[in-house]
């Protein structure tokens, strides 16, 4: 019986298969960098109406986060400030500034400024900062060093991996509940401080829940 | 076998005795009927998929490609709306969908244990039917797959099933039965691909062989342009698939190591797979679901729905191809006997139930019970007790077991109680549990309805495509179990012969 192929086939199997598992490789790594959270939400840092520089503000002027973000030890949301918590200042700094042009117009308007939202978690994830804030988990942990930030931009993936990495082990990330506005404190990382970190969790009875429940409610 | 006295071991008084008695002599039907030699057996399994193709598989097709639409339809519906059109709501969140999941997993293991049990135990009649029924495992799973695929609703999640790594830093909860499920049908499922395919290559070497012979006579004269062409895209498409068999020794003894491992890898599936089907209700703390009876009354009950389903398909096709003389009134008679016997346990446990229900003293085991009896699901209860228990006891007859067309409507109606069986597992336990504040009553939606009929539409057109275009039957083995194969037979099958 003939050959119904020619011989240069006989390689065409190994090398199919060859060429399956370099495609698939490539696509697993391409998703895996290109399609998680790490990239598809760290960096992004869209144009505010105002060019508000929270390096000024927070860093420089140190104005505690909670001047302006009043709620967030109080509330599960931490509200974005009203016009009016901006004009307590620039009702007398700055009062003529141009770039403040679109906050006076909002002052006497009664419109708000259309900030651009930046760190958003899905509808079906319930976040609260009070517990957090209050039970030593600092801002810069979700938010990154927005003392440093001119134009504020997604620091931390915000994945539910990102979350559980905390859940799982929160006293890796748990510090004093003084130091929670202070985004430039330094973790100390010898053993008295690891024992003391390992105290607040049990003292302040810190049970991070890992079900599926704890958070998608 | 009667013997004269001469050469057997009796004593004259006992010969005597047996003279006198006369016994009837105990004859083996042969697996190849009406003597046929190894050439028409080649011819027979080739033609079907060389001649051309008959009008009735054009209007089978047709139909089987309508009614596999209607699974589509029903897919896309619930796919862009959600997983609600279903009937599905509190407290029987496993409707339909899960009903249908089992009866399909359930008619697949009839192929397992044909091409793996039956295999090892050395069944010679086996071999006439398990590429079919191997076939219909395959076809069974694919749309056994579809359901629990859809019931998690957003379809674009499902490979969370799958414990691959993932930027939500969770893994699937191993712990439950539906887990399990997930790689007990997968594996099922890729074992019983190979296990057909691994089977079919020598006889798509044969079809292959075959078109090339053609070409090469070249005899096309007076048959249709297309003939020439088929035979081309044959040589090609089974050359491929054949994967370069030569029919060689060393080939031969790879191929009989490979199909003895794979039956060895494929004999517990028999066991496991519907083991663990059952495991996602007798896991559960449900009344009605958690009783240790349901493993053995799973398998039993899915090797009595997949010889169902055999029948169902291979009386018709024994039919329209003239196959009399391969698939046996001794294969009929044989497959009637398992469904007889797996009915038997079926229609035991269904009744071992109740005893356990009374006998266990639990008051909502026995309520849930009384329920299934005279509930509101009482009907779907009846409807499964009858075609399930007294079905099967009618092949206790030799009468019935020979009557082709009697058989294919018993078998019909086989499937149609192992899919009131699941109903009845499923939706009565979920209906009236333990609260009777959350009780309710289940119907299924015109979209369930479409989506279930549909897959015996998906089921119908790829057995269709695999009866066209695949060997229906492995040659090589149906010849290994007929006398000429025996190298003491010459020229003679006449039993009783000494050598």
């Amino acid at each position: 019986m003939a050959n119904v192929f020619p011989k240069w086939v006989n390689t065409v199997p190994i090398k199919v298969i060859v060429a399956i598992v370099m495609i698939k490789t490539a696509v697993v790594l391409g998703v895996t960098y290109y399609c998680t959270p790490k990239y598809t939400r760290v960096g992004y840092a869209p144009t505010q109406p105002v060019a508000f520089s929270h390096a000024l503000h927070s860093g420089q002027l140190e104005i505690d986060c909670r001047y302006c973000h009043t709620y967030v030890d109080r509330s599960a949301h931490s509200n974005v400030p009203t016009t009016e918590v901006c004009m307590s200042c620039h009702s007398m700094v700055r009062k003529d500034d141009p770039q403040l042009a679109i906050v006076r117009d909002s002052y006497e308007s009664g419109e708000p400024v259309p900030w651009v939202r930046i760190h958003k978690v899905p509808d079906y994830v319930y976040f609260n900062h009070a517990v957090h804030v209050n039970r030593g988990i600092s801002c810069v942990e979700c938010h990154g060093r927005i003392d440093e930030m001119e134009v504020v931009h997604h620091a931390k993936p915000l994945s539910m991996g990102f979350c559980l990495e905390c859940h799982r082990n929160p006293e890796e990330y748990i510090r004093p509940v003084e130091e929670v506005y202070n985004l430039g404190w330094e973790r100390p990382t010898d053993a008295a401080s690891k024992a003391e970190f390992e105290g607040f969790v049990h003292d302040w009875k810190v049970n991070p829940p890992q079900s599926c429940s704890g958070c998608h409610r | 076998m009667a013997s004269s006295p001469n050469d057997s071991p009796l004593s004259p008084t006992q010969a005597a005795i047996l003279s006198k008695v006369e016994p009837a002599e105990l004859v083996e039907q042969p697996l190849v009927a009406n003597d046929r030699d190894f050439n028409w057996v080649t011819n027979k399994i080739c033609r079907i998929v060389e001649t051309k193709t008959p009008t009735w598989w054009w209007v089978c097709m047709a139909m089987a490609l309508l009614t596999a639409s209607f699974t589509g339809m029903g897919l896309a519906y619930l796919v862009s709306t959600g997983v609600g059109v279903w009937g599905l709501a509190n407290p029987i969140n496993w409707g339909w969908a899960i009903v249908n999941f089992v009866f399909w997993i359930g008619i697949g293991h009839a192929g397992t244990l044909i091409s793996a049990v039956l295999c090892l135990l050395k069944q010679g009649w086996r071999t006439s039917i398990n590429r079919a029924a191997e076939a219909m495992t395959i076809f069974a799973v694919i749309c056994a797959g579809i359901f629990p695929l859809f019931h998690v609703g957003r379809i674009w999640f499902a490979w969370w099933l799958f414990p691959l790594p993932n930027a939500n830093a969770i893994w699937p909860q191993f712990r439950s039965p539906l887990e399990w499920d997930v790689f007990a049908v997968s594996t099922y499922g890729t074992v019983s691909v190979l296990f057909w395919y691994m089977g079919m290559i020598p006889d798509l070497g044969v079809l292959r062989d075959r078109a090339v012979q053609r070409l090469k006579l070249g005899a096309y004269e007076g048959s249709s342009w297309l003939t020439k062409r088929m035979d081309i895209f044959r040589k090609y498409f089974y050359a491929i698939f054949a994967m370069g068999w030569r029919n060689a020794g060393n080939h031969w003894r790879n191929y009989e190591m490979a199909y003895l491992v794979l039956a060895g890898l494929s004999t517990p599936l028999v066991l496991s797979v519907h083991t663990i089907v059952s495991f996602d209700f007798a896991v559960a703390q449900l009344p009605g679901w958690h009783t240790t009876i349901f493993p053995p009354y799973f398998v039993a009950g899915a090797i009595f729905s997949g010889f169902g389903m055999v029948l169902t398909l291979m009386l018709p096709l024994r039919a329209v191809y003239g196959l009399h003389d391969l698939i046996t009134q001794r294969h009929i008679d044989n497959m009637c006997k398992i469904c007889l016997g797996t009915g038997s346990i079926v229609g035991y446990a269904y009744i071992m139930e109740f005893f356990i229900a009374w006998y266990g003293a639990n008051p909502y085991e026995s309520f849930a019970f009384i329920n299934r009896g005279f509930g509101q699901y009482s009907w779907a209860y009846y409807m499964m007790f009858a075609c399930n228990v007294f079905t099967p006891q009618l092949f206790w007859f030799k009468a019935v077991r020979r009557n082709a067309a009697l058989v294919w409507v018993m078998s019909i109606f086989i499937n149609v109680g192992m899919w009131f069986e699941r109903f009845v597992i499923t939706v009565t336990s979920l209906a009236n549990d333990f609260l009777p504040s959350s009780w309710g009553y289940y119907s299924p939606t015109i979209v369930d309805v479409f989506t279930f009929f549909g897959t015996f539409g998906v089921f119908s057109v790829l057995f269709l495509m695999f009866v066209r275009f695949l060997p229906l039957m492995p040659i090589g083995e149906v010849k290994y179990v007929m006398p000429q194969a025996d190298p003491h037979c010459h020229s003679s099958h006449q039993k009783g012969e000494q050598h």
